[in-house]
């Protein structure tokens, strides 16, 4: 039966939030121009029901996925009966309107954390909060006004959907199962990912609100304070939620690294460092008025820059150019309003408002903090500017395509070195210059002092590096530059650390954060300039003699149970493996499928090192019976061994999904993945039949190695048949010696209703297949057919990533570093804030 | 001159260097014979072109050929003017390659044969609902 209730009840909340969220805004905006407290208290009311109902169409939701109400179009299309409840939630936000809704989710809570934390800025601030809030709901809204479709609704049926001839048939029919969750998803990240990253996305409109409320009610300078933490807090989560992602992409997809320079990644990448930018100015403007212009400006910006990553990838116009922008759901046109509304609305404020602002004409000395957060800002905003230039590129071809000019650029076709040309020398900039500025952060100097102060931090560094260009044997002078303002950065920043720590650890925040920033700066160069190929494949058949060496093969064919060399290593390729909750990873082809897609069932006896594992007939249990393992052994020769489990994953709707394996030690990853293997889904091909005459006893070949007929003996049961009395059947047991271990096969020949029947074994390591093609009496021999096939393969790339954990840790101190100076600046509000100095 | 000045006037010449370099490095969508012309020009650059697999009458994707050690292979792909090419690629054959609807292969020409670094496979059913089955 199809739940009409639940989703027409999803409907009324989302109308409900819609109105609710207008009433206040008005109510709030009201309040700030009448300075009335009814009105205040009229908003506050407003938005608590519009915060209820947005959890309801939340709740709602989640329970069409949760309760498998395949009939709704959102259930169908990204849940599946099997899933379970964590991947269910990651459901929630596969798609756009989902993850919509998550956005507002974080938008609200925000919301009544600004309500209780402010009174003097409650009703300015939260009349753009909602505002916001507003436009957002309006594109899950999915009513269609005179053919103009506003939002799309997440509660839509299936039928409304999919045309489908079955509808036509039974419009009450409903699918038996969904299309399941998009395997790439199925990923623990995946369910933290999300959510972190549009906290962030949420947050960065905290200072925006602040901001704008300045600009509105004349507050020009009295804003920074009460946004300055709020933006920290943006920046730690927004980074925090770009670097999960990056680790999810490193784990997950294939290509390699962390991150790819893919538009959908720069996006939001590029409103993380205008960001960046904004707090440093924010810091500074206490003793410069300019700074406070362009700290006004680049808050505003930032959120712009949010909306148009926004726009950017969910209104398809990225198109080919990304691998993981969203369906277009046609709401671009909604999208680009909203984009083209803030940013006049902002441009008009500032317009307006802009002669009253405090400025000052006065030179910046070059030895004021101010001049060097100046500095800092410049190139971060140039590292931004350089990366959306590019990224815009489908969007110019569009806009060119409306005034009728086919426009055929596409982006650079390496993006890694054409990204890297440039960023890496801004890197340099940041890292001297968050060295240098440290300096006179704490300390008005003149260049005298200066000189003294830097000495000792220059020369550690340049020790330090040059003992690492040694060492680590860099070469390469872009490279070397970098390295060694990184090592500048994070000794000065160190320096100044045991300095605070005496004095007052609540100040560290800045300097921890720099050094993470240049460790993370080490862990990029070292684990993406000096990343190696370790499966680079020269001796392969070239195509032509046309192009020689220029063309690398990257990767490597490794043949079941044939070692092959690779670099230090000996590598094995053991077969493909289920991975079982309770036993591991499990041969795939001593399993086989039962009614339950998430129960398997042993065929066989299955042993390990340690001795048997499970009983034939056992049943074991496996999290997703899509994805499948491939063991692949490392030796390095001194004892020094480990096993890689890259993996498979067969999905009806997304193909064939290839993971990584990676192996963790403190200097490097080793990173595998496969690049292909056999079709599974193509019959085996097994060649000619060879025959032995051979008694108990005997030695033959099977496939080239060595088999002795153990054995043959009578059995009671055969699996499928039922065997009458007068019946007969055997089984002969051989032994084959295989390279790293001894395996039986048991072929067995029966005779019922006197017809002989065979049923062949296989030993799919060996490739070969065994049946019993007759028996002679007389003589006690047996006479085995053996075929043999090509033996199991896969073909794959191992990289090895230096350093790579100086990166992960160094984002760590860099989040940790922001968590202090949060602290820090929130408590500053809080006092003035409790003093009435609000204003 | 003013110091902010000076930083004005570099940050702004930064700027139009970083547009004139994306500009000179952007690739470009063209057609096989565009590609052609370019490589005997001397043009070295690497270029995106569009099209699709080579299909005969019943719609089987031909002239897939893999190098006897599965590492490479060739293909024939039709433009978008249904130039028909031979391209290379320095890896084996992507999964689901002949189910795809468009191909874009990123690369240049040498001599003969476009040598593809990358290829971007548009598959019909990737992210879209199909039928539902039953």
């Amino acid at each position: 039966m199809v739940h009409y209730l639940i989703g027409n009840l999803g409907h009324l909340m989302i109308i409900l939030s819609l109105v609710t969220a207008l009433v206040s805004c008005i109510a709030y905006f009201k309040a700030v121009q009448s300075n009335d407290r009814t009105w205040e208290r009229y908003a506050d009311w407003s938005y608590y029901g519009h915060v209820l109902s947005l959890i309801g169409v939340l709740t709602v939701l989640f329970l069409i996925i949760n309760k498998h109400y395949f009939e709704y179009h959102y259930a169908w299309n990204y849940s599946s009966k099997y899933l379970p409840i964590y991947y269910q939630i990651s459901s929630f936000w596969n798609g756009q309107e989902g993850s919509f809704l998550l956005w507002m989710f974080w938008n609200a809570m925000l919301g009544l954390v600004l309500i209780k934390t402010n009174k003097f800025w409650k009703p300015s601030v939260m009349a753009v909060m909602t505002f916001t809030q507003f436009c957002l709901t309006t594109l899950i809204l999915g009513v269609v006004i005179f053919e103009l479709k506003i939002g799309s609704s997440p509660f839509l049926l299936l039928r409304d959907v999919v045309q489908d001839a079955i509808f036509v048939v039974n419009p009450e029919f409903i699918p038996e199962d969904g299309n399941g969750l998009n395997p790439l998803l199925q990923n623990y990240w995946m369910v933290i990912h999300p959510p972190t990253l549009f906290l962030g996305f949420a947050s960065t409109v905290v200072p925006f609100a602040y901001a704008i409320a300045g600009l509105w009610i004349g507050k020009y300078k009295e804003w920074i304070r009460p946004a300055l933490p709020w933006a920290q807090f943006a920046a730690m989560i927004l980074g925090i939620g770009i670097l999960m992602g990056a680790y999810w992409a490193y784990e997950t997809l294939n290509f390699g690294g962390y991150w790819n320079w893919d538009p959908v990644e720069n996006a939001i990448y590029i409103p993380w460092l205008t960001l960046i930018a904004a707090i440093h100015t924010m810091i500074a403007y206490k003793k410069n008025e300019n700074a406070l212009k362009a700290a006004l400006i680049l808050v505003l910006v930032t959120y712009l820059l949010i909306l148009y990553s926004t726009f950017l990838t969910r209104s398809g116009v990225l198109g080919e150019t990304s691998v993981h922008s969203f369906t277009d759901l046609g709401l671009s046109g909604q999208l680009l309003l909203f984009l083209v509304l803030f940013l006049v609305g902002c441009v008009l404020l500032l317009v307006r408002v802009w002669k009253k602002i405090p400025s000052t004409d006065k030179e910046m000395s070059a030895y004021s903090r101010e001049f060097w957060i100046f500095m800092g800002a410049t190139v971060l905003c140039l590292m931004a500017f350089q990366i959306i230039i590019p990224t815009s590129i489908p969007v110019y071809n569009e806009v060119l395509g409306l005034f009728g000019i086919a426009s055929n650029l596409a982006p650079p076709a390496d993006p890694i070195q054409f990204y890297s040309k440039f960023q890496l020398w801004f890197a340099v900039g940041i890292a001297l210059l968050s060295g240098t500025g440290q300096f006179f952060w704490w300390k008005r100097m003149n260049f005298q002092d200066f000189k003294i102060e830097i000495q000792k931090p220059l020369m550690i560094s340049l020790l330090i590096s040059a003992l690492i260009f040694v060492l680590a044997e860099v070469r390469e002078v872009p490279y070397m530059i970098l390295l060694t303002a990184s090592i500048y950065s994070i000794t000065a920043n160190f320096a100044i650390l045991l300095r605070l720590k005496r004095t007052n650890a609540k100040l560290s925040g800045g300097s921890i954060a720099h050094i993470g920033v240049g460790l993370m700066l080490i862990g990029i160069l070292f684990s993406s300039g000096y990343s190696k190929i370790l499966s680079k494949n020269n001796t392969g058949l070239l195509y032509s003699n046309e192009f020689p060496d220029e063309i690398n093969m990257n990767n490597l064919l490794l043949f079941l149970n044939e070692p092959r060399e690779m670099g230090d290593y000996s590598l094995v390729y053991k077969g493909m493996r289920k991975k079982t909750t309770d036993l591991g990873y499990i041969d795939a082809n001593l399993l086989t499928e039962t009614d339950n897609p998430l129960i398997l069932e042993a065929t066989d006896d299955i042993y390990v090192a340690s001795g048997l594992r499970a009983s034939k007939g056992d049943q074991v249990r496996i999290t997703n019976n899509e994805n499948s393992y491939f063991e692949v052994l490392y030796d390095k020769g001194n004892g020094d061994h480990f096993a890689l489990y890259p993996r498979v994953q067969l999905n009806d709707q997304m193909g064939t999904v290839y993971s990584p394996d990676i192996s963790r030690t403190l200097t490097a990853d080793m990173y595998t993945h496969v690049r292909t293997f056999p079709d599974p889904a193509q019959e085996t091909d097994w060649g000619e039949v060879q025959e032995y005459q051979v008694v108990v006893g005997d030695d033959f070949f099977i496939n080239d190695y060595v088999a002795t007929f153990k054995k043959m003996e009578r059995v009671e049961q055969v699996e499928g048949v039922t065997l009458m009395k007068n019946d007969i059947a055997v089984k002969a047991v051989i032994e084959i010696q295989g390279e790293f271990q001894n395996y039986l096969a048991a072929p067995i020949y029966l005779i019922k209703d006197q017809m002989a029947g065979k049923i062949p074994a296989t030993v799919y390591d060996l490739a070969a297949r065994i049946t019993v093609e007759s028996i002679d009496p007389e003589t006690d021999s047996f006479t085995f057919g053996v075929q043999r096939t090509q033996k199991d393969w896969i073909i794959m790339e191992a990289v090895e990533k230096p350093f790579i954990n100086l990166l992960w840790i160094g984002a760590l101190l860099l989040c940790f570093g922001f968590f202090i100076a949060i602290l820090r600046r929130y408590e500053e509000f809080m006092i003035f804030r409790n003093k009435g100095l609000e204003s | 001159m003013k110091k902010s000045h000076i930083i004005g006037i570099v940050v702004i010449a930064m700027a139009i260097g970083i547009i004139l370099t994306t500009a000179g490095d952007a690739s470009s969508y063209v057609t096989f014979e565009e590609a052609k012309r370019r490589e005997s020009d001397g043009d070295r650059s690497k270029i995106h072109v569009v099209g699709k697999l080579k299909k005969n009458e019943t719609d089987q994707v031909m002239g897939i050929v893999p190098m006897d050690d599965q590492l490479s292979f060739t293909f024939v792909m039709l433009d978008e003017n249904e130039a028909e090419q031979k391209v290379f690629h320095p890896n084996p054959i992507p999964q689901d390659f002949d189910r795809s609807e468009q191909v874009v292969v990123v690369g240049s020409y040498r001599k003969d044969i476009f040598v593809a670094d990358k290829i971007l496979l548009k598959c019909p059913s990737k992210y879209q609902e199909e039928e539902i089955k039953i």
